[in-house]
């Protein structure tokens, strides 16, 4: 394709100026519904985003942008913010940001004196008429037909009617699916009074609740006490310091460490969940890597015939995804109706309780990771011994060593210390192998008396998940600043890791 | 290598054989297991390997097909399975295909172009790749509520958010592609630069045509990656409609209401295909696997 080159000399930066433009309207627009953290990382990202495209310098950055860019809002980013959130005290009772919670608190209105309608909604062709019953005296009122859209406030003015409306009901479904828009609405009655939605079908007069101050505080209009916000609770409060819901989230600087390690109720799980998580991942490692191991060398063995057929019979773990087998586990293992106690009840007239007994259940957790797990190990274990050069053998044959000896004095000496970069990301991999704790047992079966929800054979992840997602409570920040102490944990074992790798390559070389 | 064969080996031979019987059998068993379940009538059945009656119902459940119970009562699967199903294949191809995108070009900067902290940058790639996103679900979760104020298309609940989400998962893909460039000799693409092509031009008409092969290989990988993920997908989905078959699976077996049987044939039904393309791309995977990766 061939254009005019001053066309082509104006297209990029015009093409630039555009898409600066788009972007900065975004931007604005993102701002303007107040999320200002979102905007402001939206704005980076544009910023960076034209330097790289129009400066020559940054080249190379142009390949990596997309890429890289997408790796840091959606891996760094997180991560850097689940450390923010820990500071924070955002849960379910502290779940909007000051300004929501403001709003909510000033759109709030309270059932003034004066008489109730029973409301109904009729349709009007494509339109809606709402018709008000006073619930005393049967005076009927009706309003102009209306379209149901988005929340928007809108006020109606209501006529008396004499004849009942003859259009269809809206059922219940409705009511409720339109009843944002349906709260937003204020009508205005004959007699001056003005009412809104008080239940599904109800209307009655209702006054804003609270005033906003200029201070920053609120003025109850109901009984004229005035509530300020408390930015160290993240609440609302009264003159006597009463809460008023809904909190918003606040900076409560180290508070929740502070927590973990020296409340009681949580200290004492979070010890525990960490030793078992230890426990889990290295005794994982341990069984899947001795059967990996074994299996490799047998494979290996050129006088064992179908070795093809075995190979494949046991890679079959590895190729079926993770969450079906961890499921059908579950249900094998199920305490009355699950086929493996069938068995052992048919065979040796037990039924063990695996999901109810910590220990039985932990002893579950690590067969079925053992079995999802061991393929891998087989796998990188046999490409390995087939780089052990013959000769090594052939002079042990010489010596009259037996296969033990060639295995503790040649196979693993040689294997292991490639494998030892593999071994840590094995171990990493398993200390936070939130998936198979999560669908296997959910972390149960649970401690007594801790102060959010943990099982005896959670994980630390696990844990915190459920801390975050579970039940009520929502611990967000706890959760976050758990996950953060994770993050360090990991760290660690990363750096071990890289050093491993390094020694690991050295050698090779 | 000559090798004698004697007695003991013989013996041994044999123990290996039956060793590894054993166990291929405790591998199968389970699965096995599953196939007779799916076919046995009811929820709560049990009996041997080979059912003596077979029944479809589960089979029928499955595929979203009515069901007639033991009353009589015709019965309308709850649980959306193929549904979930072509979710989790509209969002895994979505995502296979961004990170395809992203990272070619990415990996083409690494393994050809020069620029500051380049190996910096490398490590920096591998540390990310080392730290989970289970950890940051919270975050994510937070994040992405956040965004659906302002975007209601790529906020929770919207499979937009979650092709977002595993967008940033590239890292491993860099690598592999990086890998595969740099087996190509650098010349061929000199010559295009010698004849007047721009980088880009040499990248785009020498070295992408080359790469395809690897960029099917990464489409693949990342495709299993996001069939396969639970735990972003079960923060993120809410609706039983948007769910994807990872996210929905475990609903077959609560406290409550346990289909064991109906879960029997849905697992059966959605890891046939993500087992059969694994098997047959087994031999790119483990190249892959053994590069660092260690997801299972």
């Amino acid at each position: 394709m061939r254009m005019p080159k001053a066309f082509k000399r104006f297209l990029h930066p015009a093409l630039m100026i555009l898409l600066g433009l788009v972007g900065l309207y975004l931007v604005t627009l993102v701002y303007a519904t107040g999320e200002s953290l979102l905007a402001c990382v939206m704005l980076v990202t544009l910023a960076a985003f034209i330097w790289i495209y129009t400066s020559s310098k940054t080249y190379a950055y142009r390949y990596l942008f997309p890429g890289i860019g997408a790796a840091l809002i959606f891996v760094v980013f997180p991560m850097l913010y689940t450390v923010r959130i820990g500071f924070t005290n955002y849960s379910s009772k502290n779940l909007l940001t000051f300004q929501r919670a403001t709003q909510y608190l000033v759109e709030e209105t309270y059932r003034a004196e004066g008489a109730t309608y029973n409301s109904t909604l009729h349709a009007d062709g494509s339109r809606w008429r709402l018709c008000l019953e006073d619930a005393d005296s049967g005076a009927a009122f009706i309003t102009d037909p209306i379209t149901l859209g988005p929340d928007i406030s809108l006020t109606l003015k209501a006529q008396p009617s004499a004849t009942p409306p003859i259009g269809e009901h809206m059922p219940m479904r409705g009511l409720i699916e339109h009843q944002t828009f349906l709260k937003g609405l204020t009508v205005l009655m004959p007699n001056g009074e003005q009412i809104r939605m008080t239940g599904l079908r109800e209307f009655a007069p209702a006054r804003m609740q609270y005033t906003r101050n200029k201070d920053g505080s609120l003025t109850n209009n109901q009984d004229h006490s005035v509530i300020r916000p408390d930015f160290k609770t993240g609440f609302y409060e009264t003159a006597e310091g009463e809460p008023v819901d809904p909190g918003f989230q606040v900076d409560i600087g180290w508070k929740n460490y502070i927590q973990i390690f020296t409340d009681a109720a949580l200290r004492e799980p979070f010890w525990r969940i960490f030793i078992w998580t230890v426990v889990f991942s290295s005794l994982t490692v341990v069984f899947c890597t001795s059967l990996g191991m074994l299996l490799a060398v047998l494979l290996n063995w050129d006088s064992l015939r179908f070795k093809a057929v075995y190979r494949f019979l046991l890679f079959l773990p590895y190729a079926i995804p993770g969450f079906i087998s961890i499921l059908v586990f579950k249900g094998l293992f199920n305490n009355n109706f699950g086929e493996i106690n069938l068995i052992l009840h048919g065979l040796f007239g037990i039924k063990p309780t695996w999901f109810s007994d910590p220990f039985l259940a932990k002893t579950m957790i690590l067969i079925v990771n053992t079995w999802l797990g061991f393929p891998y190990m087989m796998i990188v274990s046999m490409g390995l011994i087939k780089a052990i050069p013959n000769d090594l053998y052939e002079a042990s044959a010489v010596a009259g060593a037996g296969p033990l000896t060639n295995f503790f004095r040649i196979t693993m000496p040689l294997i292991l210390k490639p494998l030892t970069p593999l071994l840590i990301s094995s171990f990493a991999f398993n200390f936070n192998n939130f998936v198979l704790i999560n669908l296997l047992t959910g972390g149960g079966p649970d401690f007594l008396n801790t102060a959010t929800p943990a099982g005896t054979t959670d994980i630390l992840v696990s844990y915190t998940y459920r801390m975050a997602f579970q039940y009520s409570g929502q611990q967000f920040g706890l959760a976050a600043a758990i996950s953060t102490v994770i993050f360090l944990m990991v760290a660690a074992i990363s750096l071990v890791q890289i050093r491993a790798t390094k020694i690991s390559q050295d050698n090779k070389r | 290598m000559a090798i004698v064969i004697d007695k003991s080996q013989r013996w041994r031979l044999v123990a290996a054989h039956i060793f590894l019987i054993c166990l291929c059998a405790l591998v199968i068993f389970p699965l096995l297991l599953v196939v007779s379940i799916s076919f046995r009538p009811g929820n709560f059945a049990s009996g041997s390997l080979i059912p003596e009656t077979i029944s479809l119902e589960h089979w029928r459940f499955a595929l979203g097909l009515p069901v007639v119970n033991v009353d009589g009562r015709e019965i309308i699967p709850d649980l959306p399975v193929l549904r979930w199903l072509w979710n989790s294949v509209k969002v895994a191809t979505l995502s296979a295909l961004v990170a395809v995108l992203l990272s070619t070009t990415a990996a083409y900067a690494f393994a050809r172009l020069k620029f500051a902290r380049k190996s910096a940058a490398l490590t920096g790639l591998m540390l990310m790749q080392m730290f989970p996103t289970v950890l940051a679900l919270v975050a994510i979760h937070a994040i992405f509520s956040r965004i659906g104020h302002a975007f209601p298309l790529f906020g929770v609940d919207s499979y937009w958010s979650l092709v977002l989400a595993y967008s940033g998962g590239v890292a491993l893909f860099i690598w592999v592609i990086k890998g595969f460039y740099e087996t190509i000799p650098p010349e061929i693409e000199e010559a295009a630069t010698v004849d007047g092509a721009t980088p880009w031009q040499a990248f785009r008409y020498v070295l992408l045509p080359m790469a395809v092969p690897i960029l099917m290989v990464v489409f693949i990988l990342a495709f299993i990656n996001a069939v396969n993920e639970y735990p972003v997908a079960s923060v993120l989905l809410r609706s039983q409609d948007k769910l994807t078959i990872a996210a929905g699976m475990k609903q077959f077996l609560y406290a409550q209401k346990y289909l064991w049987g109906d879960f029997a044939a849905a697992a059966i039904l959605s890891s046939l295909p993500i087992s059969i393309v694994f098997i047959l791309a087994q031999r790119w995977m483990i190249s892959g696997l053994t590069a660092g990766a260690n997801k299972g």
